[in-house]
Protein backbone atom coordinates (compact mmCIF):
# COMPACT_ATOMS: atom_id res chain seq x y z
CA UNK A 1 0.00 0.00 0.00
CA UNK A 2 1.35 3.39 -0.91
CA UNK A 3 2.17 5.33 2.22
CA UNK A 4 2.65 2.35 4.49
CA UNK A 5 6.40 3.07 4.62
CA UNK A 6 5.71 6.59 5.80
CA UNK A 7 3.32 5.37 8.49
CA UNK A 8 5.89 2.84 9.65
CA UNK A 9 8.44 5.64 9.90
CA UNK A 10 6.04 7.79 11.88
CA UNK A 11 5.58 4.93 14.32
CA UNK A 12 9.35 4.95 14.87
CA UNK A 13 9.42 8.66 15.59
CA UNK A 14 6.44 8.31 17.94
CA UNK A 15 8.23 5.51 19.78
CA UNK A 16 11.34 7.66 20.13
CA UNK A 17 9.34 10.65 21.31
CA UNK A 18 7.57 8.62 23.97
CA UNK A 19 10.77 6.79 24.86
CA UNK A 20 12.67 10.01 25.40
CA UNK A 21 10.58 10.66 28.52
CA UNK A 22 11.57 7.52 30.38
CA UNK A 23 14.40 5.75 28.54
CA UNK A 24 17.85 7.31 29.11
CA UNK A 25 19.14 5.48 26.01
CA UNK A 26 16.77 7.56 23.90
CA UNK A 27 17.31 10.86 25.66
CA UNK A 28 20.99 11.59 25.89
CA UNK A 29 21.06 15.38 26.10
CA UNK A 30 22.70 16.96 29.14
CA UNK A 31 21.70 20.38 30.43
CA UNK A 32 25.29 21.53 30.11
CA UNK A 33 26.06 24.46 32.37
CA UNK A 34 23.96 23.04 35.21
CA UNK A 35 25.04 19.43 34.69
CA UNK A 36 28.79 19.14 34.22
CA UNK A 37 29.91 16.23 32.05
CA UNK A 38 31.65 13.30 33.70
CA UNK A 39 34.85 13.10 31.71
CA UNK A 40 36.51 9.70 31.37
CA UNK A 41 39.86 9.31 33.02
CA UNK A 42 41.81 9.30 29.76
CA UNK A 43 40.15 12.45 28.50
CA UNK A 44 42.67 15.06 27.52
CA UNK A 45 42.82 18.72 26.76
CA UNK A 46 45.73 21.12 26.98
CA UNK A 47 48.98 20.16 28.75
CA UNK A 48 50.09 21.31 32.19
CA UNK A 49 53.34 21.02 34.13
CA UNK A 50 53.47 18.78 37.17
CA UNK A 51 54.88 20.26 40.36
CA UNK A 52 55.61 17.88 43.22
CA UNK A 53 54.67 20.37 45.93
CA UNK A 54 51.53 22.42 45.40
CA UNK A 55 52.66 25.02 47.95
CA UNK A 56 55.83 25.85 46.01
CA UNK A 57 55.06 24.98 42.39
CA UNK A 58 57.90 27.00 40.82
CA UNK A 59 60.50 25.38 43.07
CA UNK A 60 59.34 21.81 42.54
CA UNK A 61 58.60 21.57 38.83
CA UNK A 62 59.58 18.17 37.49
CA UNK A 63 60.64 19.74 34.20
CA UNK A 64 64.40 19.89 33.68
CA UNK A 65 64.22 21.98 30.50
CA UNK A 66 65.56 19.20 28.28
CA UNK A 67 63.50 20.67 25.41
CA UNK A 68 62.49 17.29 23.97
CA UNK A 69 58.81 18.27 23.95
CA UNK A 70 59.70 21.55 22.27
CA UNK A 71 61.43 19.64 19.47
CA UNK A 72 58.76 16.97 19.07
CA UNK A 73 55.67 19.19 19.28
CA UNK A 74 54.07 18.94 15.81
CA UNK A 75 52.62 22.49 15.66
CA UNK A 76 55.62 23.93 17.56
CA UNK A 77 53.61 25.61 20.28
CA UNK A 78 56.05 25.13 23.19
CA UNK A 79 58.78 27.63 24.02
CA UNK A 80 61.42 26.86 26.64
CA UNK A 81 64.41 28.76 27.94
CA UNK A 82 66.87 26.89 30.12
CA UNK A 83 67.93 28.32 33.46
CA UNK A 84 71.49 29.49 34.04
CA UNK A 85 71.78 27.84 37.47
CA UNK A 86 70.81 24.43 38.79
CA UNK A 87 68.41 23.41 41.51
CA UNK A 88 68.10 20.06 43.31
CA UNK A 89 65.15 18.00 42.08
CA UNK A 90 63.03 15.59 44.14
CA UNK A 91 65.84 13.00 44.17
CA UNK A 92 68.31 15.61 45.34
CA UNK A 93 70.17 15.70 42.06
CA UNK A 94 71.15 19.08 40.66
CA UNK A 95 69.15 19.81 37.53
CA UNK A 96 68.41 22.70 35.25
CA UNK A 97 64.91 24.11 35.36
CA UNK A 98 62.87 26.06 32.81
CA UNK A 99 63.41 29.79 33.28
CA UNK A 100 60.69 30.28 30.66
CA UNK A 101 58.13 27.65 29.73
CA UNK A 102 55.29 28.89 27.56
CA UNK A 103 52.59 27.08 25.60
CA UNK A 104 50.55 28.92 23.03
CA UNK A 105 47.17 27.25 23.43
CA UNK A 106 45.87 28.94 20.30
CA UNK A 107 48.32 26.73 18.40
CA UNK A 108 48.29 23.60 20.58
CA UNK A 109 46.14 20.80 19.19
CA UNK A 110 46.07 18.63 22.33
CA UNK A 111 47.73 15.71 20.58
CA UNK A 112 49.55 14.47 23.70
CA UNK A 113 52.87 13.88 21.94
CA UNK A 114 54.70 16.10 24.46
CA UNK A 115 53.38 13.89 27.24
CA UNK A 116 54.47 10.71 25.50
CA UNK A 117 58.01 11.86 24.76
CA UNK A 118 58.73 13.44 28.17
CA UNK A 119 61.24 11.20 29.99
CA UNK A 120 60.66 12.92 33.34
CA UNK A 121 56.84 12.67 33.59
CA UNK A 122 56.89 16.43 33.90
CA UNK A 123 54.16 17.39 31.44
CA UNK A 124 50.70 15.84 31.49
CA UNK A 125 47.34 16.47 29.89
CA UNK A 126 44.75 18.57 31.66
CA UNK A 127 40.97 18.21 31.45
CA UNK A 128 39.89 21.83 31.64
CA UNK A 129 37.78 22.71 28.63
CA UNK A 130 36.24 26.03 29.68
CA UNK A 131 39.16 28.10 28.46
CA UNK A 132 37.51 30.93 26.60
CA UNK A 133 39.17 34.29 27.06
CA UNK A 134 38.58 37.79 25.78
CA UNK A 135 42.26 38.40 25.05
CA UNK A 136 43.21 36.31 22.05
CA UNK A 137 46.97 36.88 22.29
CA UNK A 138 48.16 37.07 25.89
CA UNK A 139 45.13 35.26 27.24
CA UNK A 140 45.96 32.14 25.24
CA UNK A 141 49.71 32.22 25.80
CA UNK A 142 50.22 30.37 29.07
CA UNK A 143 53.47 30.83 30.99
CA UNK A 144 54.95 28.41 33.51
CA UNK A 145 53.14 29.97 36.48
CA UNK A 146 49.80 29.30 34.79
CA UNK A 147 50.84 25.87 33.55
CA UNK A 148 52.15 24.51 36.86
CA UNK A 149 49.71 22.34 38.76
CA UNK A 150 50.30 20.09 41.72
CA UNK A 151 50.74 16.34 41.69
CA UNK A 152 47.58 16.08 43.83
CA UNK A 153 45.66 17.72 40.99
CA UNK A 154 47.18 15.21 38.58
CA UNK A 155 45.99 12.43 40.88
CA UNK A 156 42.51 13.90 40.94
CA UNK A 157 42.09 13.90 37.15
CA UNK A 158 44.06 10.81 36.04
CA UNK A 159 44.17 8.61 39.18
CA UNK A 160 45.32 5.34 37.58
CA UNK A 161 48.00 6.93 35.45
CA UNK A 162 49.25 9.16 38.28
CA UNK A 163 49.61 6.21 40.64
CA UNK A 164 51.66 4.36 38.05
CA UNK A 165 53.84 7.40 37.48
CA UNK A 166 54.40 7.88 41.22
CA UNK A 167 55.37 4.23 41.64
CA UNK A 168 57.78 4.45 38.73
CA UNK A 169 59.38 7.66 39.98
CA UNK A 170 59.73 6.23 43.49
CA UNK A 171 61.39 3.11 42.10
CA UNK A 172 63.77 5.22 40.03
CA UNK A 173 64.61 7.38 43.03
CA UNK A 174 65.24 4.32 45.18
CA UNK A 175 67.46 2.77 42.52
CA UNK A 176 69.39 6.03 42.19
CA UNK A 177 69.86 6.26 45.96
CA UNK A 178 71.03 2.66 46.19
CA UNK A 179 73.41 3.18 43.33
CA UNK A 180 74.80 6.31 45.01
CA UNK A 181 75.12 4.47 48.30
CA UNK A 182 76.84 1.53 46.62
CA UNK A 183 79.19 3.86 44.79
CA UNK A 184 80.01 5.69 48.01
CA UNK A 185 80.58 2.39 49.81
CA UNK A 186 82.78 1.13 47.01
CA UNK A 187 84.74 4.34 47.06
CA UNK A 188 85.24 4.15 50.82
CA UNK A 189 86.16 0.45 50.77
CA UNK A 190 88.45 0.47 47.77
CA UNK A 191 92.14 1.31 48.40
CA UNK A 192 93.78 4.04 46.48
CA UNK A 193 93.52 3.18 42.81
CA UNK A 194 96.73 1.79 41.42
CA UNK A 195 98.65 3.99 39.07
CA UNK A 196 97.69 3.37 35.49
CA UNK A 197 100.10 1.12 33.61
CA UNK A 198 102.63 3.02 31.54
CA UNK A 199 101.62 3.30 27.92
CA UNK A 200 102.97 0.54 25.77
CA UNK A 201 105.11 1.64 22.88
CA UNK A 202 103.54 0.65 19.61
CA UNK A 203 104.82 -2.65 18.27
CA UNK B 1 18.34 47.90 -17.25
CA UNK B 2 19.85 45.87 -20.03
CA UNK B 3 20.15 47.33 -23.47
CA UNK B 4 17.40 46.23 -25.82
CA UNK B 5 18.40 43.40 -28.13
CA UNK B 6 20.58 41.50 -25.68
CA UNK B 7 19.29 38.43 -23.91
CA UNK B 8 17.34 40.04 -21.12
CA UNK B 9 17.65 38.21 -17.85
CA UNK B 10 15.16 38.57 -15.04
CA UNK B 11 17.95 39.33 -12.59
CA UNK B 12 21.67 39.11 -12.29
CA UNK B 13 23.87 38.63 -9.24
CA UNK B 14 27.31 37.38 -8.34
CA UNK B 15 26.10 33.83 -7.84
CA UNK B 16 23.52 33.58 -10.61
CA UNK B 17 24.19 34.83 -14.12
CA UNK B 18 22.70 34.13 -17.53
CA UNK B 19 24.94 32.50 -20.14
CA UNK B 20 24.33 31.75 -23.77
CA UNK B 21 25.20 28.38 -25.26
CA UNK B 22 25.13 27.57 -28.97
CA UNK B 23 23.58 24.17 -28.42
CA UNK B 24 21.29 24.85 -25.50
CA UNK B 25 20.29 28.45 -25.98
CA UNK B 26 19.81 30.59 -22.93
CA UNK B 27 21.15 29.03 -19.78
CA UNK B 28 21.61 30.06 -16.19
CA UNK B 29 24.84 29.58 -14.32
CA UNK B 30 24.39 29.15 -10.58
CA UNK B 31 27.16 29.08 -8.06
CA UNK B 32 26.16 26.72 -5.25
CA UNK B 33 28.45 27.25 -2.34
CA UNK B 34 31.14 27.57 -1.12
CA UNK B 35 29.00 28.32 1.91
CA UNK B 36 25.87 26.33 1.36
CA UNK B 37 24.25 23.97 3.82
CA UNK B 38 23.98 21.23 1.19
CA UNK B 39 27.65 21.16 0.21
CA UNK B 40 28.91 19.49 3.41
CA UNK B 41 31.59 22.08 4.01
CA UNK B 42 33.30 24.73 1.96
CA UNK B 43 32.71 23.27 -1.48
CA UNK B 44 31.37 25.00 -4.54
CA UNK B 45 29.45 23.62 -7.49
CA UNK B 46 29.26 25.80 -10.59
CA UNK B 47 26.02 24.50 -12.08
CA UNK B 48 24.79 25.49 -15.52
CA UNK B 49 21.06 25.03 -15.79
CA UNK B 50 18.69 24.67 -18.68
CA UNK B 51 15.42 25.38 -16.96
CA UNK B 52 15.94 23.28 -13.89
CA UNK B 53 18.02 20.60 -15.60
CA UNK B 54 21.77 20.49 -15.07
CA UNK B 55 23.74 20.62 -18.33
CA UNK B 56 27.16 21.33 -16.82
CA UNK B 57 28.58 21.02 -13.34
CA UNK B 58 32.01 22.10 -12.30
CA UNK B 59 33.16 21.18 -8.80
CA UNK B 60 35.40 23.84 -7.25
CA UNK B 61 37.34 22.87 -4.17
CA UNK B 62 40.48 23.83 -2.32
CA UNK B 63 38.94 26.29 0.09
CA UNK B 64 40.12 24.15 2.98
CA UNK B 65 43.59 23.50 1.60
CA UNK B 66 46.11 23.67 4.42
CA UNK B 67 49.28 22.22 3.00
CA UNK B 68 48.91 18.87 4.67
CA UNK B 69 51.37 16.99 2.47
CA UNK B 70 54.06 19.65 2.68
CA UNK B 71 53.61 19.80 6.44
CA UNK B 72 54.07 16.05 6.53
CA UNK B 73 57.38 16.38 4.72
CA UNK B 74 58.58 18.91 7.27
CA UNK B 75 57.64 17.13 10.47
CA UNK B 76 58.86 13.84 11.85
CA UNK B 77 57.04 10.61 11.12
CA UNK B 78 55.42 10.73 14.55
CA UNK B 79 54.56 14.40 14.19
CA UNK B 80 52.34 13.71 11.19
CA UNK B 81 50.14 11.30 13.10
CA UNK B 82 47.95 13.94 14.81
CA UNK B 83 47.59 15.72 11.48
CA UNK B 84 46.11 12.62 9.88
CA UNK B 85 43.22 12.89 12.37
CA UNK B 86 42.30 16.12 10.68
CA UNK B 87 42.04 14.69 7.16
CA UNK B 88 38.71 12.97 7.38
CA UNK B 89 37.75 14.24 10.79
CA UNK B 90 34.92 11.75 11.18
CA UNK B 91 37.22 8.74 10.74
CA UNK B 92 40.41 9.59 12.58
CA UNK B 93 40.97 5.99 13.65
CA UNK B 94 41.12 4.65 10.10
CA UNK B 95 43.32 7.52 8.95
CA UNK B 96 45.71 6.74 11.79
CA UNK B 97 45.73 3.10 10.84
CA UNK B 98 46.47 3.72 7.17
CA UNK B 99 49.35 6.03 8.03
CA UNK B 100 50.72 3.67 10.67
CA UNK B 101 50.52 0.83 8.14
CA UNK B 102 52.58 2.79 5.60
CA UNK B 103 55.25 3.65 8.16
CA UNK B 104 55.29 0.08 9.46
CA UNK B 105 55.95 -1.18 5.94
CA UNK B 106 58.74 1.36 5.60
CA UNK B 107 60.36 0.64 8.95
CA UNK B 108 59.72 -3.10 9.03
CA UNK B 109 57.60 -3.12 12.18
CA UNK B 110 55.01 -5.78 12.89
CA UNK B 111 52.20 -4.96 15.34
CA UNK B 112 51.32 -7.77 17.76
CA UNK B 113 48.09 -9.70 17.46
CA UNK B 114 46.21 -7.81 20.15
CA UNK B 115 47.03 -4.49 18.51
CA UNK B 116 45.69 -5.79 15.19
CA UNK B 117 42.45 -6.79 16.89
CA UNK B 118 42.17 -3.38 18.54
CA UNK B 119 42.70 -1.72 15.19
CA UNK B 120 39.97 -3.78 13.58
CA UNK B 121 37.56 -3.01 16.43
CA UNK B 122 38.22 0.71 16.15
CA UNK B 123 38.07 0.74 12.35
CA UNK B 124 34.70 -1.01 12.34
CA UNK B 125 33.34 1.31 15.03
CA UNK B 126 34.49 4.17 12.84
CA UNK B 127 32.64 2.65 9.90
CA UNK B 128 29.47 2.49 11.99
CA UNK B 129 29.58 6.15 13.00
CA UNK B 130 30.60 7.32 9.54
CA UNK B 131 27.85 5.44 7.73
CA UNK B 132 25.08 6.25 10.20
CA UNK B 133 26.12 9.90 10.22
CA UNK B 134 26.26 9.96 6.46
CA UNK B 135 22.74 8.55 6.15
CA UNK B 136 21.56 11.20 8.57
CA UNK B 137 23.09 13.94 6.45
CA UNK B 138 21.71 12.39 3.27
CA UNK B 139 18.24 12.56 4.78
CA UNK B 140 18.88 16.15 5.72
CA UNK B 141 19.67 16.80 2.06
CA UNK B 142 16.45 15.15 0.90
CA UNK B 143 14.56 17.50 3.16
CA UNK B 144 13.90 15.15 6.04
CA UNK B 145 15.13 17.72 8.50
CA UNK B 146 16.65 16.60 11.70
CA UNK B 147 15.05 13.37 12.80
CA UNK B 148 17.31 10.71 11.18
CA UNK B 149 20.35 12.89 11.72
CA UNK B 150 19.61 13.24 15.41
CA UNK B 151 19.04 9.50 15.75
CA UNK B 152 22.34 8.86 13.99
CA UNK B 153 24.17 11.36 16.15
CA UNK B 154 22.65 9.87 19.28
CA UNK B 155 24.31 6.56 18.42
CA UNK B 156 27.47 8.31 17.31
CA UNK B 157 27.77 9.93 20.72
CA UNK B 158 27.95 6.51 22.33
CA UNK B 159 30.80 5.44 20.06
CA UNK B 160 32.57 8.75 20.58
CA UNK B 161 32.31 8.22 24.34
CA UNK B 162 34.14 4.93 23.83
CA UNK B 163 36.80 6.65 21.74
CA UNK B 164 37.22 9.30 24.40
CA UNK B 165 37.53 6.76 27.17
CA UNK B 166 40.23 4.98 25.21
CA UNK B 167 42.22 7.65 23.39
CA UNK B 168 41.35 10.78 25.35
CA UNK B 169 39.71 12.63 22.51
CA UNK B 170 36.40 12.19 20.78
CA UNK B 171 37.36 13.03 17.23
CA UNK B 172 41.09 13.77 17.09
CA UNK B 173 42.05 10.42 18.55
CA UNK B 174 45.75 10.26 17.61
CA UNK B 175 45.67 6.69 18.85
CA UNK B 176 47.64 4.39 16.56
CA UNK B 177 51.41 4.26 16.79
CA UNK B 178 53.99 2.69 14.51
CA UNK B 179 54.12 -0.93 15.60
CA UNK B 180 50.98 -0.98 17.71
CA UNK B 181 48.60 1.19 19.70
CA UNK B 182 49.07 3.78 22.39
CA UNK B 183 46.79 2.65 25.20
CA UNK B 184 45.54 -0.82 26.02
CA UNK B 185 41.85 -1.67 26.22
CA UNK B 186 40.56 -2.17 29.74
CA UNK B 187 38.07 -4.95 30.51
CA UNK B 188 35.48 -2.28 31.35
CA UNK B 189 35.97 -0.72 27.92
CA UNK B 190 35.54 -4.07 26.21
CA UNK B 191 32.35 -4.67 28.19
CA UNK B 192 30.81 -1.36 27.22
CA UNK B 193 31.87 -1.87 23.60
CA UNK B 194 30.21 -5.27 23.64
CA UNK B 195 27.01 -3.77 25.02
CA UNK B 196 27.04 -1.08 22.35
CA UNK B 197 27.67 -3.53 19.53
CA UNK B 198 24.92 -5.86 20.73
CA UNK B 199 22.45 -2.97 20.88
CA UNK B 200 23.43 -1.54 17.51
CA UNK B 201 21.33 -3.87 15.28
CA UNK B 202 18.24 -2.65 17.13
CA UNK B 203 19.10 0.90 16.13
CA UNK B 204 19.68 -0.24 12.55
CA UNK B 205 16.29 -1.96 12.44
CA UNK B 206 14.68 1.21 13.66
CA UNK B 207 16.63 3.31 11.18
CA UNK B 208 15.56 1.05 8.36
CA UNK B 209 11.92 1.09 9.46
CA UNK B 210 12.15 4.85 9.34
CA UNK B 211 13.80 5.13 5.93
CA UNK B 212 14.19 2.06 3.74
CA UNK B 213 10.53 1.66 2.84
CA UNK B 214 9.66 5.33 2.90
CA UNK B 215 7.90 6.15 -0.38
CA UNK B 216 9.05 9.75 -0.52
CA UNK B 217 12.66 8.72 0.03
CA UNK B 218 12.39 6.04 -2.67
CA UNK B 219 10.87 8.49 -5.13
CA UNK B 220 13.66 10.96 -4.47
CA UNK B 221 16.56 8.52 -4.73
CA UNK B 222 15.73 5.55 -6.95
CA UNK B 223 17.16 6.02 -10.43
CA UNK B 224 18.81 9.29 -9.42
CA UNK B 225 22.53 9.70 -10.01
CA UNK B 226 23.00 6.37 -11.71
CA UNK B 227 26.64 5.36 -12.08
CA UNK B 228 27.81 2.65 -14.44
CA UNK B 229 30.34 0.10 -13.18
CA UNK B 230 32.61 0.90 -16.18
CA UNK B 231 32.81 4.56 -15.28
CA UNK B 232 33.24 3.77 -11.60
CA UNK B 233 36.21 1.51 -12.29
CA UNK B 234 37.75 3.85 -14.86
CA UNK B 235 37.47 6.82 -12.55
CA UNK B 236 39.23 4.89 -9.81
CA UNK B 237 36.37 5.02 -7.35
CA UNK B 238 36.49 2.92 -4.23
CA UNK B 239 34.38 2.18 -1.22
CA UNK B 240 30.59 2.04 -1.01
CA UNK B 241 30.17 4.25 -4.09
CA UNK B 242 31.98 1.66 -6.20
CA UNK B 243 30.30 -1.33 -4.59
CA UNK B 244 26.86 0.19 -5.15
CA UNK B 245 27.46 -0.22 -8.88
CA UNK B 246 27.93 -3.97 -8.47
CA UNK B 247 31.72 -4.20 -8.40
CA UNK B 248 32.75 -6.32 -5.45
CA UNK B 249 36.03 -4.62 -4.60
CA UNK B 250 36.78 -4.38 -0.90
CA UNK B 251 40.35 -4.05 0.32
CA UNK B 252 39.51 -6.05 3.41
CA UNK B 253 39.04 -9.00 1.07
CA UNK B 254 41.38 -8.02 -1.78
CA UNK B 255 44.39 -6.91 0.25
CA UNK B 256 43.58 -8.96 3.35
CA UNK B 257 45.55 -6.51 5.48
CA UNK B 258 45.60 -6.77 9.24
CA UNK B 259 43.84 -9.89 10.44
CA UNK B 260 40.73 -9.52 8.28
CA UNK B 261 41.11 -12.98 6.69
CA UNK B 262 40.28 -14.44 10.11
CA UNK B 263 36.89 -12.79 10.15
CA UNK B 264 33.71 -14.05 8.65
CA UNK B 265 31.89 -11.27 6.84
CA UNK B 266 30.31 -10.56 3.47
CA UNK B 267 30.80 -7.64 1.11
CA UNK B 268 27.42 -6.22 0.06
CA UNK B 269 27.19 -5.04 -3.53
CA UNK B 270 24.50 -3.02 -5.26
CA UNK B 271 22.71 -3.58 -8.54
CA UNK B 272 21.80 -0.17 -9.97
CA UNK B 273 24.45 2.25 -8.81
CA UNK B 274 21.89 4.90 -7.96
CA UNK B 275 21.53 6.98 -4.84
CA UNK B 276 19.20 4.48 -3.19
CA UNK B 277 21.75 1.69 -3.69
CA UNK B 278 24.44 3.85 -2.17
CA UNK B 279 22.21 4.31 0.87
CA UNK B 280 21.36 0.61 1.07
CA UNK B 281 25.00 -0.50 0.74
CA UNK B 282 25.88 1.53 3.80
CA UNK B 283 23.12 0.00 5.88
CA UNK B 284 24.22 -3.49 4.88
CA UNK B 285 27.86 -2.66 5.54
CA UNK B 286 26.97 -1.55 9.03
CA UNK B 287 25.32 -4.90 9.64
CA UNK B 288 28.48 -6.67 8.47
CA UNK B 289 30.59 -4.38 10.65
CA UNK B 290 28.52 -5.43 13.63
CA UNK B 291 29.33 -9.06 12.75
CA UNK B 292 33.05 -8.28 12.59
CA UNK B 293 32.90 -6.39 15.87
CA UNK B 294 31.15 -9.23 17.64
CA UNK B 295 33.79 -11.69 16.45
CA UNK B 296 36.66 -9.36 17.32
CA UNK B 297 35.37 -8.61 20.81
CA UNK B 298 34.78 -12.30 21.40
CA UNK B 299 38.23 -13.44 20.22
CA UNK B 300 40.29 -10.50 21.51
CA UNK B 301 43.58 -12.10 22.59
CA UNK B 302 45.70 -11.02 25.54
CA UNK B 303 49.26 -9.85 25.03
CA UNK B 304 51.36 -6.82 24.30
CA UNK B 305 50.10 -3.99 22.14
CA UNK B 306 53.41 -2.70 20.83
CA UNK B 307 56.13 -4.23 18.68
CA UNK B 308 59.18 -4.43 21.02
CA UNK B 309 61.36 -3.07 18.19
CA UNK B 310 59.29 0.09 17.93
CA UNK B 311 60.53 3.27 19.51
CA UNK B 312 58.58 6.43 19.92
CA UNK B 313 61.18 9.06 19.11
CA UNK B 314 63.84 9.31 16.45
CA UNK B 315 62.34 6.97 13.87
CA UNK B 316 64.63 7.01 10.83
CA UNK B 317 63.51 4.33 8.37
CA UNK B 318 65.93 3.08 5.75
CA UNK B 319 65.78 4.79 2.37
CA UNK B 320 62.92 3.33 0.36
CA UNK B 321 59.25 3.75 -0.32
CA UNK B 322 56.04 2.22 0.91
CA UNK B 323 52.34 2.47 0.24
CA UNK B 324 49.93 1.55 3.00
CA UNK B 325 46.24 1.36 2.21
CA UNK B 326 43.18 0.22 4.06
CA UNK B 327 39.46 0.14 3.40
CA UNK B 328 38.29 3.23 5.19
CA UNK B 329 34.63 4.08 5.62
CA UNK B 330 34.67 6.16 2.44
CA UNK B 331 36.94 3.98 0.33
CA UNK B 332 40.60 3.26 -0.09
CA UNK B 333 42.60 5.58 2.14
CA UNK B 334 46.27 5.26 1.33
CA UNK B 335 49.52 6.89 2.35
CA UNK B 336 52.55 6.83 0.07
CA UNK B 337 55.86 7.58 1.73
CA UNK B 338 59.37 7.92 0.39
CA UNK B 339 62.13 7.85 2.95
CA UNK B 340 65.66 9.13 2.38
CA UNK B 341 66.86 7.95 5.78
CA UNK B 342 66.19 11.24 7.55
CA UNK B 343 63.69 11.74 10.39
CA UNK B 344 61.20 13.33 7.97
CA UNK B 345 59.65 11.63 4.96
CA UNK B 346 61.08 12.81 1.65
CA UNK B 347 57.65 12.54 0.08
CA UNK B 348 54.35 12.19 1.86
CA UNK B 349 51.38 11.63 -0.36
CA UNK B 350 47.80 10.80 0.54
CA UNK B 351 45.26 9.03 -1.58
CA UNK B 352 42.02 10.48 -0.24
CA UNK B 353 38.95 8.38 -1.09
CA UNK B 354 36.38 11.15 -1.04
CA UNK B 355 38.45 13.38 -3.33
CA UNK B 356 38.64 10.69 -6.01
CA UNK B 357 35.00 9.71 -5.54
CA UNK B 358 34.08 13.34 -6.12
CA UNK B 359 35.53 13.35 -9.64
CA UNK B 360 32.43 11.67 -11.08
CA UNK B 361 30.06 14.24 -9.65
CA UNK B 362 29.33 15.86 -13.01
CA UNK B 363 28.59 12.53 -14.71
CA UNK B 364 26.16 11.65 -11.94
CA UNK B 365 24.35 14.98 -11.96
CA UNK B 366 23.88 15.62 -15.70
CA UNK B 367 20.21 15.58 -16.65
CA UNK B 368 19.01 15.83 -13.08
CA UNK B 369 17.68 18.84 -11.19
CA UNK B 370 19.46 20.99 -8.63
CA UNK B 371 17.60 19.28 -5.80
CA UNK B 372 18.90 15.94 -7.08
CA UNK B 373 22.47 17.26 -7.29
CA UNK B 374 22.26 17.98 -3.58
CA UNK B 375 21.36 14.41 -2.65
CA UNK B 376 23.84 12.95 -5.16
CA UNK B 377 26.59 14.93 -3.51
CA UNK B 378 25.32 13.76 -0.15
CA UNK B 379 25.38 10.13 -1.22
CA UNK B 380 28.99 10.33 -2.44
CA UNK B 381 30.04 11.02 1.16
CA UNK B 382 32.70 13.69 1.08
CA UNK B 383 34.55 15.34 3.90
CA UNK B 384 36.22 18.52 2.79
CA UNK B 385 39.09 18.16 5.21
CA UNK B 386 40.16 15.17 3.18
CA UNK B 387 39.25 16.51 -0.28
CA UNK B 388 41.28 19.68 0.11
CA UNK B 389 43.98 18.49 2.52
Amino acid sequence: MLGSGIIKGLAVTAKNLAGSFHDPARYVTQEFPEVQPQLPENSRNFPFLVADDGADPMGTLRCVACQICEKECPPQCIYIEKSKDKKPDAAGKLQLYPAVFAIDTSVCMSCQICVEVCPFDAIKMDQVFAIATTDRFNGLLLNREQLAKSNQYYHSIHPTEATEVDARLAAERKAAEEKARAAAAAKAAAPKPAAPPPPQPPA
Amino acid sequence: MLASGSAAAPFSSASVRPVHDEFHGDLLEVSMGPHHPSTHGVFRMMVTLDGETIVRLKPVFGYLHRNHEKLGENTTYLGSMPYTDRLDYLCSMTNNWAYALAVEKLAGLVPPERAEYIRIILAELTRLINHSGLIGFLMQDTGCSGTPLMYAFREREKVLDLFEALSGSRMMCNYQRFGGCRVDLTPAWVDSARRLVDAFPRFLDEFEALLTGNEIFMARTQGVGRLSPELAVNAGLTGPVLRATGVGHDLRKVDAYGLYPRFDFRVPIGAHGDTYDRYMIRVLEMRESVQILQQALRDLPAGPIMDPKAKLRGLRPKAGEAYGRIEGAKGEIGFFLISDGSPNPYRYRIRPPSFINLTVLEDLCLGHTVADAVIILGSIDIVLGEVDR
